[in-house]
């Protein structure tokens, strides 16, 4: 299977054109009339839907924001009735809200399409197996992918994360063809599988998948495709805009065809927000050109990013993506899980025997991301046995892990230790080497 | 009762020897001292000549030490005196925390343990003829 639907997928570039403006215009006027957080930046500009006439248009429109999501807490930004909502997904954000994203019925479907456009770019047909390894719940990685998969009418297993002998007996038994999972956890399961004895293109079927939810460089993919025979895609997506499948790799690897009749992709200047032509790096902001739940209209998505129209061997006529590179605020993305400093200090102040004077350490260990929070005891604790500084590490770790969603190692050091800083304070050390 | 110093240490090369230093410059004499440790860190734990002034010092150059109370008792200096003790102390359910040894000038051995119930093990101790300190 070359596509998974054709005609969307190799307009020519006048078609696209005129389908994205039609789409633009409708969902300008669909938004100014149900989304009342953008009406009224609409309004304080003087802006009327009617202004929006083609998607040359589009720049002239405000952007949103990841704080008017956390305003709009949590179903502020939805442009339709209760009702109409079949599915909430969230993820996490800085002030400890959850940043919540509403689907109609029409929405699930959309990003199902756009999920199995992805896996056909994996190679996988209705005949595949699909496993999806990815976390099941309010990320959006594991139904994502699932309904692409089901989508495309391959068949899904759905293992969720975790167990990982479990996870390589089932790919095994099952002859699992296509995986999707984040490009840590596949390159750990590559060790594992060597380590069992099981022999890639033998025992092990796979032929490809889909890997995301966190950064990874092309060195990382040479080492998934060598080491387990499988083409490894980088696909890319948000719970706000959609969810995986919103770009992905094909075989080509010539950036992440963006599934742009759905999904606007534009580059802005960080500072100045003027956009960028392609090539340049940049912010990256999506408008939703058929989204019903929650639409947004040029959010800002934080991650730093260039655009290229190069023509695609694949013949898709899609704009592609080429790898993010960075976040424009201190989310940390650990093992595909948000992190943001100001948790972890929510949980630190909670605590009487530590001060939140900290400093986070991540590293990738053996493939697998790993956090160290360095914190400072209190000088009033009182301490002569070591099973007390156990007992308040251990408190810690599991406050930290419940906070986070993801473990990190506690260690507890001398008050003073920690270096203080004048200003913003430098209270991360990435060592991870992408 | 004997008082007990402890500090928490950072499991690092010089961070055992800048609290020596520390306690040097108070001028502060020790007459035992005992590490707990483990991988990331390690509980030193003194006796001295002057709690108040080690204590200070240690407080002052941004240490986190506390003052704790050890049960003190004289040992003989001669093969099973302490294994006598433990067994006594054992059979009245008395259990050790940790527990080190010392000697003070006057040139007997002595043994300073942790324990949650320090009035019973005195009265242990006391009851089966142990010079309790």
């Amino acid at each position: 299977m070359q596509y998974f639907q054709k005609d969307l997928e190799t307009m020519s570039a006048d078609q696209k054109k005129v389908l994205q403006s039609e789409r633009l215009v409708k969902m300008v006027k669909y938004v100014y009339e149900n989304q009342l957080p953008y009406r009224a930046k609409m309004d304080v500009i003087k802006l009327k839907p009617s202004d929006i006439k083609s998607i040359d248009d589009i720049y002239k429109l405000p952007y949103t924001v990841k704080q008017d999501l956390r305003d709009a807490y949590p179903f502020g930004m939805m442009a339709r009735p209760r009702k109409d909502l079949v599915r909430l997904h969230a993820s996490s954000a800085t002030t400890g809200k959850l940043t919540v994203a509403g689907y109609t019925m029409n929405d699930i479907d959309v990003w199902g399409e756009c999920a199995a456009r992805s896996l056909v770019m994996a190679g996988a047909d209705e005949n595949s197996i699909v496993h999806v390894a990815y976390g099941y719940g309010l990320f959006t990685g594991g139904l994502g992918m699932h309904y692409g998969g089901e989508k495309l009418g391959a068949c899904v297993v759905p293992a969720s994360a975790g167990n990982t002998q479990k996870q390589i007996q089932l790919i095994a038994d099952f002859g699992a063809d296509i995986i999707c999972c984040t490009p840590s956890y596949i390159i750990y399961l590559a060790d594992e599988i060597e380590k069992l004895g099981l022999k890639p293109g033998v025992d092990i079927k796979l032929k490809g998948g889909v890997f995301g939810a966190e950064a990874w460089s092309e060195g990382m993919r040479e080492t998934i495709e060598k080491r387990l025979g499988i083409r490894a895609c980088d696909i890319y997506g948000l719970s706000e805009i959609a969810g995986p499948g919103v770009a992905c790799d094909c075989e080509f690897k010539t950036g992440m065809h963006i599934q742009d009749d759905h999904f606007f992709p534009e580059i802005v200047d960080v500072d100045t927000l003027e956009p960028l032509p392609y090539g340049e790096s940049g912010e990256l902001v999506f408008t939703t050109l058929t989204k019903e739940g929650m639409p947004l209209i040029r959010y800002r998505t934080r991650d730093i990013a260039s655009l290229n129209n190069d023509p695609c061997p694949c013949g898709r006529t899609t704009v592609k993506l080429n790898k993010i590179t960075g976040r424009s605020d201190d989310m940390l993305i650990i093992r595909g899980v948000n992190v943001f400093p100001s948790q972890i200090e929510s949980v630190l102040l909670k605590n009487a025997d530590i001060q939140p004077h900290y400093h986070i350490n991540v590293d990738r260990v053996n493939n697998l991301d790993t956090m160290e929070i360095v914190v400072e005891l209190s000088p009033n604790v009182s301490l002569d046995e070591v099973a007390h500084v156990e007992e308040i590490r251990k408190r810690l770790a599991s406050d930290m892990a419940s906070a986070l969603s993801v473990s990190a190692k506690i260690t507890l050091v001398s008050p003073g230790t920690v270096t203080r800083s004048e200003g913003k304070a430098k209270r991360i050390t990435d060592k991870r080497k992408l | 009762m004997i008082k007990q110093v402890a500090v928490f240490l950072e499991n690092k090369a010089g961070k055992a020897s800048a609290c020596c230093k520390v306690l040097k410059d108070a001028g502060v004499n020790l007459l035992a001292l005992s590490i707990a440790d483990t991988q990331d860190f390690g509980i030193l734990r003194l006796i001295t000549e002057n709690n108040e002034k080690a204590l200070s010092a240690l407080k002052g150059a941004g240490y986190i030490a506390s003052e704790v109370e050890l049960v003190g008792v004289e040992v003989s200096d001669k093969a099973g005196a302490l294994s006598d003790l433990l067994i006594v102390l054992g059979d009245h359910n008395v259990s050790v925390e940790y527990m080190y040894s010392y000697a003070e000038r006057d040139g007997h051995a002595k043994i300073a343990f942790k324990t949650a119930t320090p009035d019973k093990a005195i009265a242990v101790l006391e009851g089966a003829g142990a010079k309790v300190i």
